[in-house]
């Protein structure tokens, strides 16, 4: 929404402001200001000028030599205009001004262009005369401008005056953010108000005077509304005799300067109203509507229409339209027909000022893609009771333009009237919620300046129709509050009960996790939940594989942005190969990716949100580096036994003999592996890539933060290094997992030390071995106690098909 | 035997004076003071001498054992610290050669902005919650005052699975469903991802986070949201950043009102950064309307509340001066390692 502010002042006479402090103070009101243009920015003395002579340049044919009148004295300048004969009157740049622009009508440069006196081919010139470019605007908001040339006055205009207050550019463009409860900010008059309140001045709006011969309009036109639950309100006047001409130059400038071309009277008036009144306007020639009838009801299914913009339209029965009795001659409240649109041979015509239900003219425009000046104030909700005062504003300004004879009366189809809401006051409530201490009568006071009335017996405030967002006590406080000021309410702290602040358990895990894998050396990383369906592809996926159960996006951004994701794979490895394709090197990262998987497709409940802990790195490092990451990582959580490896598992993204799902006390928890070659090659990875993906849920329960301290050693350890020849199909886990069974509680650690094959050792075997630490917690272990548990120890090696190494 | 006990001393202070090695001088300890050195050899002829002179002769030699040890320990003292300043000498190091790093990781500036919001926040006592990114629209909208076909809804650019469930588009719901749960007072702030159909350029994305807060008990005035609200911009923004609450309007909060901070960059007096007004817009906040208590089974009439919305990338973004949304979630090494 924008307004000038000449616009402004018209209805609150008094208000003498800058533009900052208007936009300063309008904004602490609520009518928030985003910004606003001087359109006489850049233009610096520049006055009316009549041209008294005219004679040739002696040195170049298309220059010629005026002189000029510009009130005070004459001057000289040389110009190449094509267009200017002695007696115009035109805008002169005197010696030292400024111009907005070009002639050219480009884009304005921020400083403007200076003006300065020089000489023409040998003759002086002591100023220019102006294009409307030149002066910033155009010949669409100034369309009696000349294609070519220097802009030309009426002859009405005062020599010597200032050329830019002739032309009404001197005023100051806002605009605004109008929030969507106050459908009545979307009007100069709705603005104007907001402005009286918050400066303390008088309002004073348009008066609009009773119009229309002694004719009645029900003997030339019959209104029915058949939906009328689509249709609140229906207004109609008539005007005849129309006399088609330009607008006047005050409506012109007016709408000019808010951006509005001029077109012709007719026209002009209804986007005035529009502007105005914030209420569409609708003109029919009479003579077109076959029937003289207006006929307001739903399309059918499958209609065409064409609209005045010459374009053909599919109809559906959501949609409103405006029949004449015979035919469709509009979609209500989005655009009128190409069959019944004013064109320079009207004679009568039929002004419609209707209010149509909000969202149904909303959704039709959104389904027809034909969003409208119209069907955007519509949409908002528009209040039924403005209509009347709207049209009959509009013939007012019909007469007071002569731009035809309005006949008598108004049809008026307005079934349920809609009425004001009444609020119960309270001030101890609204303090109470604000936490300030306004009296009663200053908060009266401010409802009056909005134009809410108040009922003393009842004690209600009374809200008019207009202001459709005063419901409740809270919504009275809103006004008291930005009235008073939000700046004047105190800062407080709330009282009452404390209350102990913590994390959820799962984000405190989170952030361990975080802090550890920082810790690795790994990076935090964040990608889209939502992704392509050709990731599955692209990760091996087979067709058959749950993670293609994605949940769909009904309305996506894009293909590549129309499934919630079912792994946080592709993100990870689209982050890394971005970075491969950077050539960055040894990047390490990872993510806490949530990902979604449905308890049914298509979705009827919510799907589970599982959280994935996901790490990728390339470069320095391999398999088990990752996997030292994931154990350091399980002991920070306080998951402090024994994490095992399952290398036969699916996960066709990896590497199928570098792979292995992640068990923890009998549960797997996730995975871990280097890259397929080939997944890595769709990506475009060009070094072995690494990941671990562990599933947040499976791990919550094993999570511990309590540690309890177990005692310091006592006793010294005694350990014995194990060689041996293995078979080549065994495990070392399996080696580890025997020594561990075997040696009980006496064994402290057993770790690996060596693993060769190749040479010395036969073929199908290799060589391992191990050191394995032995202690006991209340005493030093004899020989014969390590004999005992070594011979246990080998005997369960041997039945596996291990020898001691000789 | 006097004389003998002279020679020995002269003797052994004139070898310790050209000693140059410890090998050297531990012979030299051996040779004089050693079981077979010289003066043990002469306390072994005391049984030649006359039993009246053996104390005088036992303590001459004792006399030379001492001199000539506290010679032989300054020599090795000396010694030491020569061979000490030597070895100081040989082992300079050029210390502006390259550190050896054990390479840490960084977190997403996202998550570095979140836990300083998490920190004040659960420092004044309000506990940190999450809800689910793909909501009921009931939540999402409906609860929140938002009623079917309310403009709002396309004002926010949903992204529907189905007609009954969304990408939420707010953190909002998570306060609906956190006063339904029914425990009273609340504190609570909730973070997350949330999602509006915007194409992605350098100030938007199809997917950002909000931190959500609602405060909830009897007596919560606006100027409580205005105190609390305030507090928060100091701890992120600085001590000496100003505060402005503007009116605005929300679905779910009666008053409601935006909240711009003084630039912390020109502190206040307009630059580039915003947009030369002095202020920068950084969350909508508001008291929670009676509709949403209703609705959510909490008396209007014994509570009320405050609820603010915070864009948490806009913070990151501001704080880190990071000119490019879309860098936020490219995960380029080189622009994670600066957080």
């Amino acid at each position: 929404m924008n307004t000038t502010l000449s616009w402004i002042k018209a209805y609150v006479p008094d208000l003498d402001v800058t533009a900052q402090e208007y936009t300063d103070a309008m904004t602490l009101t609520g009518t928030k200001v985003e910004g606003y243009l001087c359109p006489d920015k850049n233009l610096d003395k520049i006055v009316v000028g009549q041209i008294k002579e005219i004679r040739r340049h002696p040195d170049a044919d298309k220059l010629i030599i005026c002189s000029v009148d510009i009130g005070t004295e004459m001057i000289q300048i040389v110009t190449g205009a094509p267009n200017v004969k002695e007696g115009d009157k035109v805008p002169v740049v005197l010696d030292g001004g400024k111009v907005a622009g070009g002639h050219d009508g480009g884009p304005l440069p921020e400083e403007g262009i200076k003006i300065k006196k020089g000489k023409l081919r040998g003759v002086e010139s002591c100023g220019m005369m102006c294009s409307i470019e030149e002066l910033g605007s155009s010949r669409d908001m100034y369309p009696e401008a000349p294609e070519f040339g220097i802009y030309i006055f009426d002859e009405d205009v005062e020599v010597g005056m200032d050329a830019i207050e002739a032309l009404g550019m001197h005023d100051v463009v806002f605009e605004y953010e109008i929030t969507s409860n106050r459908v009545d900010c979307y009007s100069i008059i709705g603005i104007a108000r907001e402005a009286a309140a918050t400066f303390g001045k008088k309002f004073c709006p348009p008066v609009v005077t009773p119009t229309g011969n002694n004719e009645d309009i029900h003997d030339y036109l019959e209104v029915q509304v058949e939906d009328p639950d689509l249709c609140p309100r229906y207004c109609a006047r008539m005007v005849k005799n129309i006399h088609l001409a330009p607008s006047p130059k005050w409506m012109q400038r007016r709408l000019a300067v808010s951006g509005i071309r001029p077109i012709n009277n007719i026209v002009d008036i209804t986007n005035y109203i529009m502007e105005e009144y914030g209420q569409p306007m609708h003109a029919f020639d009479y003579d077109l509507l076959a029937g003289h009838k207006i006929v307001v009801k739903r399309a059918k299914d499958g209609d065409e229409f064409q609209t005045l913009d010459g374009q053909i339209r599919k109809m559906d029965s959501d949609i409103l339209m405006i029949n004449d009795g015979e035919k469709e001659v509009g979609i209500a409240g989005i655009m009128g027909g190409e069959n019944s649109k004013i064109t320079d041979s009207v004679q009568s015509m039929v002004f419609e000022c209707a209010c149509f239900d909000g969202t149904n003219i909303r959704l039709s425009a959104k389904r027809l893609g034909l969003r409208t000046d119209a069907s955007g104030k519509y949409e908002k909700g528009l209040d039924p009771n403005n209509a009347e005062e709207a049209i009959n504003r509009a013939c007012q300004l019909i007469e007071e333009l002569g731009a035809g004879e309005v006949v008598g009366g108004m049809i008026d189809i307005y079934p349920v009237k809609r009425g004001e809401s009444r609020v119960k006051f309270d001030a101890d409530r609204i303090n109470g919620l604000l936490g300030t201490a306004i009296d009663a009568d200053t908060m009266k006071g401010y409802f009056r300046m909005l134009d809410l009335g108040f009922d003393e017996e009842t004690q209600e405030v009374i809200a008019p129709s207009f202001r459709q967002d005063i419901h409740c006590l809270a919504d009275l406080a809103e006004e008291v509050a930005r009235f008073y000021g939000y700046d004047k309410i105190p800062t407080t702290l709330p009282k009452g009960e404390s209350t102990m602040g913590r994390l959820s358990e799962k984000l405190r895990v989170e952030t361990v996790v975080r802090r550890f894998a920082e810790f690795y050396g790994f990076s935090e990383s964040m990608t889209y939940s939502f992704e392509s369906p050709k990731v599955f592809q692209k990760l091996l996926i087979p067709e058959d594989s749950s993670l293609r159960r994605a949940i769909p996006i009904a309305n996506p951004l894009g293909e590549d942005f129309s499934i919630m994701r079912t792994t946080p794979l592709n993100g990870m490895l689209t982050s890394l190969a971005t970075n491969y394709n950077r050539r960055n090197k040894n990047v390490k990262i990872y993510e806490l990716a949530n990902t979604y998987l449905p308890k049914a497709l298509p979705l009827t409940e919510l799907p589970d949100e599982r959280m994935q802990f996901v790490l990728g790195f390339y470069g320095e490092g391999d398999f088990f580096t990752m996997k030292g990451a994931v154990e350091e990582i399980f002991e920070k959580l306080g998951m402090k036994k024994k994490v095992r490896y399952n290398p036969d598992c699916g996960h066709p993204y990896l590497h199928p003999g570098r792979k292995a799902e992640i068990c923890y006390e009998k549960t797997t928890v996730g995975y871990l592996g280097e890259i397929h070659p080939e997944v890595a090659d769709n990506y475009r990875l060009g070094e072995r890539t690494y990941v671990a993906v562990i599933d947040m849920p499976r791990i919550m329960p094993f999570v511990s933060f309590e540690h309890k301290f177990t005692g310091i050693a006592k006793y010294p350890a005694v350990s014995r290094d194990l060689s041996m020849v293995v078979p080549k199909n065994i495990l070392v886990g399996q080696i580890e997992d025997m020594i561990t069974l075997r040696s009980g509680k006496m064994m402290e650690s057993c770790r690996l030390f060596d693993i060769y094959e190749g040479e010395q050792i036969e073929e199908g075997f290799k060589s391992v071995a191990y050191s394995v630490s032995f202690r006991a917690k209340d005493h030093t272990l004899t020989d014969e106690e390590i004999t005992v548990v070594m011979r246990k120890i080998l005997n369960g090696l041997e039945g596996m098909g291990i020898r001691l190494r000789e | 035997m006097k004389e003998k006990l002279e020679q020995i001393r002269a003797e052994a202070l004139s070898r310790l004076e050209a000693v140059d090695t410890l090998d050297s001088l531990n012979e030299i300890r051996v040779a004089y003071l050693g079981k077979k050195g010289e003066l043990t050899r002469v306390l072994k002829g005391m049984k030649d001498v006359a039993p009246e002179d053996r104390p005088k002769v036992g303590q001459m030699v004792n006399e030379t054992r001492e001199k000539i040890e506290n010679r032989l320990n300054e020599v090795r003292d000396q010694m030491a610290k020569k061979a000490r300043e030597l070895q100081l000498q040989r082992e300079v190091i050029d210390v502006t050669l390259p550190a050896k790093k054990i390479e840490a990781g960084h977190s997403h500036p996202n998550t570095v902005t979140l836990e300083e919001l998490e920190k004040i926040f659960v420092g004044m006592g309000y506990e940190v919650v999450e809800g689910p990114e793909i909501e009921y629209d009931e939540y999402n909208f409906t609860k929140l005052n938002i009623p079917p076909n309310h403009p709002a809804k396309d004002e926010q650019d949903t992204f529907y699975i189905n007609k009954d469930i969304v990408l939420r588009t707010q953190t909002s719901p998570v306060q609906a469903r956190v006063m339904e749960q029914g425990k009273l007072p609340i504190r609570m702030i909730s973070p997350g991802r949330v999602f509006r159909s915007d194409e992605v350029d350098a100030t938007h994305s199809p997917s950002f986070h909000q931190v959500e807060g609602l405060v909830v008990d009897k007596n919560i005035t606006f100027a409580d949201l205005k105190g609390t609200l305030a507090e928060f911009a100091r701890q992120v923004f600085g001590e000496d950043t100003k505060v402005k609450f503007r009116p605005h309007h929300f679905p779910f909060t009666e008053p409601s009102a935006e909240m711009d901070v003084s630039c912390f960059k020109c502190k206040g007096a307009g630059c580039r950064f915003c947009k030369g007004s002095g202020w920068i817009e950084i969350l909508g906040c508001g008291m929670v309307h009676p509709h949403v208590f209703e609705m959510c089974g909490i008396d209007p009439e014994t509570y009320t509340g405050f609820a603010f919305g915070v864009g948490l990338e806009r913070i990151a973004l501001l704080k880190h001066e990071i000119d490019d949304m879309r860098l936020m979630y490219e995960n380029d090494i080189r622009f994670l390692k600066q957080f």
